[in-house]
């Protein structure tokens, strides 16, 4: 009978797909051992550690940048990383959905605005360490210890070496003025970089001031708004604009390529507050199944040789200061940065984007 | 009467009605749960609509209507005028072009979109030969402009239209353009006035696929930045931490799309043309001199931009990475691509059967109206942006995995496996697979079965000589497209695979997230490669002659 067959093709195939779910989960959860205990509690001690038990992390970090060190803990301590990579906003709601059944120990994102969101929801778990909050400054970290900053990213003026003159540059909010009419280039406003950027100036100089240095922003700008700092960089070299606003580590990717690349980094305020940075970090899910490697894990991270991997695998700058970056980024000399907490990034994000839907920068 | 002579038992019959009908209720609970989010407009909510009112809900608005606009009418032109000229004429290269015109299936949008910008944008290569040509001062199209993003849009989105209008074309027959030139038709009014109305419901079918995808695509009007009603449900979501509004803004998006079925309802509602069935050369007009010259050149010119030119771009940035980039986690990819395709093609279509069976066993007239919601409810997920959809999908998932912990005591089975994502992909692509099922069905008239039974043929035989290869081109062309349109897949598949489960699609968002094009070019290309074959597959199965070959038939 036709529709008979049908019918079994139907549970096959759903069986088949939940055949290899469940031996997927086996596999898993035969490793996993209870939770010994609850992570507000704050697990310190090696004794209570596992290390046959696998630690679960949900990443926005993308896989070939966090892969290698996850790798390399594994080496050393013997305890599996399991990795789910995917977008920021996706992986809190899935970890908001899945609740207390979730499989994450760690939540690893980009950015401390979507470290605020996922605590904000409740969703990560406070904890004490002395080695992270030894290892990893005040301005870095969550206040209530439910996250850490692990790499540290900047976000400064790029310029175009053949057509502008550094000591034209001072600040962000002077990208503003006059003087650079049709000579700026900017990424998009979705991207959560330039959320946090106007967030901290929210918090700094106050709505008002912030919109009017927006504005001027917007007026400013040489074309379109761009989908990716590399775009601006490209955008400057060829001669399409002048200045842009980017995270160093893209210029650094693009010297590795080719280092007469005609675009230099400015320092940004450095007579004020200092270069706006944001890191990315993580934390351990509230109701994390190993938290006890799960700790393990961030402590690890925040010690030398991962450290500096941070800035060997993407140029960026080790969030512990007593590490030095690679010479690349080395080279582009040091710098003042804004000691101002980057939870604040978080805490006023929907402030900054109504800020630049008001101020029409897309 | 319309219920199929081999299924002679009243009950059998109810069984495969209520089953369609169970599939696509089940199918449509994740686009209710998001219209369910409308009963949350808390505070946080309504300060947020009305921030979006007062500042870009009118520009997103616009932007959405002409992106529409734009690329309905762009691929209505495109796919029409070359479908019309591969199968009615005959000019040099016709016989390439025929296939070859079919291959920008294979590219997903997202990449199409940061070729086209690596390609030509001012920093890329063409416009910086032109300025050192012509000096600084040469004039070039803005590649962030609409027009830009519409013209990627529409160059992977043609083969929709040119596929399903060229199949009509082809049932057509000579015998209709024939009549036309007798009764002294020139070749543009034969084609106004007699092929275009009788293809119109083929028509309208691929301009919706092409509307509705257009409607859920993120990636590629990401990569332009050209802000639509999708950008700002992301923008909901990530920079204003609010899912609900995101979701509501989502449900809005469905408005749009009920606005496309209408007009595909509305294209259907004309009179029904009987086709004559029978493929055979049909290419009635031979174009000479600039004619032919102009139809080749057309054709190659759409080929070159939506296919030659980004493959090569794609094949210089592969040169260039290839020794850092593949390893044996390539392999990995490609299987789970191949694999989750292939699983997510079979499980929708015999569910768009089901559901097409489902209405046309509906005895009643009323039951049948039932049928009809029901099956357009559970064809609206392919206009969902697929992150939305996940979210609904997890939603609901997360639920009952609650359910069946707290009834059966069970660990979570539902959410982050096979199955969930796989019903990701048939809830996003049933409208996909259902288009040509219900296509082939609707050839299967009351009376040709009628006609068997009465010729003394078993219900056996009418189901395998009759109803098998009737059916059996749509479900090809189904399985096909389903099986392209799940390996280009991307924020579905992101959010909801299983722990290890890679594809090339993700792959590539890893990297052209943090702007890698150099290092996204070797899974696009892989990507691009592996959509071939099944394209050269359904290129070629549209060629034979399908029909007819039944032995009862010729008895």
């Amino acid at each position: 009978m036709p529709y008979r067959a049908i019918l079994i093709i139907v549970l096959q195939t759903l069986l088949v797909a939940c055949g290899v779910q469940q031996g997927d989960q086996q596999t898993s959860s035969a490793a996993v051992v209870p939770a010994q205990s609850s992570v507000a509690a704050p697990v310190s001690s090696d004794n209570s550690l596992d290390t046959t038990a696998p630690v679960v992390v949900y990443s926005s970090r993308q896989e070939y940048l966090i892969k290698p060190l996850f790798d390399r803990f594994t080496a050393e301590t013997g305890i599996q990383v399991q990795l789910q990579t995917g977008e920021d906003g996706p992986l809190i709601a899935r970890l908001q959905a899945e609740g207390d059944a979730t499989f994450a120990d760690v939540l690893y994102t980009v950015d401390a605005g979507n470290l605020w969101a996922a605590a904000d929801k409740g969703l990560l778990a406070p904890l004490h360490s002395e080695i992270l909050e030894a290892n990893i400054p005040a301005h870095l970290r969550d206040p209530e210890g439910r996250w850490f900053g692990l790499s540290v990213r900047a976000r400064t003026i790029a310029y175009s070496t053949a057509r502008v003159d550094p000591a034209q540059l001072s600040t962000y909010e002077a990208l503003a003025e006059p003087q650079w009419q049709g000579r700026l280039c900017l990424r998009t406003s979705k991207k959560v970089y330039n959320m946090s950027l106007v967030a901290t100036m929210i918090d700094r100089l106050g709505i008002a001031p912030t919109e009017a240095v927006v504005r001027g922003w917007v007026a400013n700008l040489a074309t379109n708004v761009f989908s990716s700092d590399t775009l601006i960089i490209e955008a400057i070299a060829a001669g399409q604009c002048d200045v842009g606003i980017v995270n160093t580590y893209y210029l650094g990717q693009m010297q590795q390529q080719d280092p007469a690349l005609p675009v230099a980094l400015f320092w940004a305020n450095q007579a004020e507050n200092g270069v706006h940075v944001n890191i990315s970090g993580a934390g351990i899910t509230t109701h994390a199944s190993n938290p006890a490697g799960a700790l393990r894990l961030l402590e690890w991270l925040s010690t030398a040789a991962p450290q500096y991997m941070f800035s060997d695998l993407n140029l960026e700058y080790p969030a512990n200061p007593a590490i030095a970056p690679v010479a690349l980024v080395q080279n582009w000399g040091e710098f003042k940065q804004d000691t101002i907490n980057v939870e604040t990034a978080g805490r006023l994000q929907v402030e900054a984007v109504m800020l630049m839907d008001r101020a029409d920068y897309r | 009467m319309l219920r199929p002579a081999f299924l002679p038992h009243f009950s059998q019959t109810l069984l495969l009605q209520a089953l369609g009908f169970l599939v696509s209720v089940c199918v449509s609970v994740p686009i209710v749960v998001i219209l369910l989010q409308w009963g949350t407009l808390g505070n946080g909510e309504q300060e947020i609509w009305q921030h979006l009112f007062a500042t870009k809900l009118g520009r997103l608005t616009l932007n959405t209507l002409v992106l529409v606009v734009g690329v309905g009418v762009g691929v209505s032109v495109l796919g029409v005028s070359l479908a019309w000229l591969v199968s009615v004429c005959e000019f040099p290269g016709r016989r390439h072009f025929e296939w070859a015109l079919m291959l920008p299936l294979a590219i997903p949008g997202y990449v199409m979109a940061f070729v086209f910008l690596g390609l030509f944008g001012f920093a890329g290569p063409v416009q910086t030969t032109l300025r050192n040509w012509f000096g600084n001062d040469v004039w070039f199209v803005d590649i962030q402009s609409p027009g830009a993003v519409i013209l990627v849009l529409t160059l992977v989105l043609y083969p929709y239209v040119y596929l399903l209008s060229r199949t009509a074309f082809l049932a057509q027959g000579r015998s209709l353009m024939d009549a036309a030139r007798v009764l002294g038709l020139s070749p543009i009014a034969a084609f106004l006035q007699v092929a275009l109305p009788v293809a119109r419901p083929a028509i309208m079918a691929g301009v919706a696929l092409a509307l509705m995808e257009t409607l859920a695509d993120f990636g590629a009007v990401s990569v332009f930045n050209f802000d639509t009603f999708t950008t700002a449900i992301y923008n909901a979501w990530y920079g204003l931490f609010n899912l609900t509004v995101a979701a509501q803004l989502a449900s809005l998006l469905l408005l749009f799309v009920v606005l496309a079925m209408t007009l595909e309802q509305y294209g259907r509602k004309f009179k029904r043309y009987t086709q004559d069935e029978r493929r055979r050369s049909v290419q009635t007009y031979r174009l000479h001199g600039t004619h032919a010259l102009a139809a080749t050149l057309f054709c190659i010119l759409v080929i070159a931009l939506a296919f030659v030119i980004p493959v090569i771009q794609l094949l210089v940035w592969v040169s260039s990475t290839i020794s850092s980039e593949l390893d044996s986690r390539y392999l990995e990819f490609f299987s789970h691509t191949v694999m989750l395709a292939t699983m997510a093609a079979v499980v929708t279509v015999i569910i768009a059967l089901l559901l097409a069976l489902g209405k046309r066993l509906a005895g009643s007239k009323r039951l049948h109206g039932w049928h009809h919601f029901a099956e357009r409810a559970a064809t609206l997920g392919y206009a969902l942006p697929g992150s939305v959809l996940a979210v609904g999908i997890m939603l609901t998932f997360t639920w009952l995995d609650r359910k069946l912990s707290t009834i059966l005591y069970l660990e979570p089975v539902l959410v982050g496996s096979l199955f969930a994502l796989l019903c990701a992909y048939v809830i996003r692509f049933l409208a996909v697979a259902h288009a040509p099922v219900e296509a082939g069905l609707q050839r299967i008239k009351p009376t040709v079965m009628e006609a068997a039974r009465s010729l003394g043929a078993k219900p056996k035989q009418v189901l395998w000589q009759l109803y098998v290869p009737l059916l059996q081109p749509g479900i090809f062309t189904a399985l096909i497209i389903v099986f392209v349109d799940v390996m280009k897949e991307m924020p579905a598949t992101l959010i909801m695979r299983p722990f290890g489960w890679d594809t090339l699609a993700v792959r590539i968002f890893q990297m052209t997230t943090e702007g890698q094009w150099e290092r996204a070019a070797l899974p696009a290309l892989t990507l691009l490669l592996v959509g071939l074959v099944p394209v050269i597959l359904l290129v070629k199965n549209s060629r034979a002659p399908v029909l007819m070959k039944g032995k009862f038939l010729a008895q």
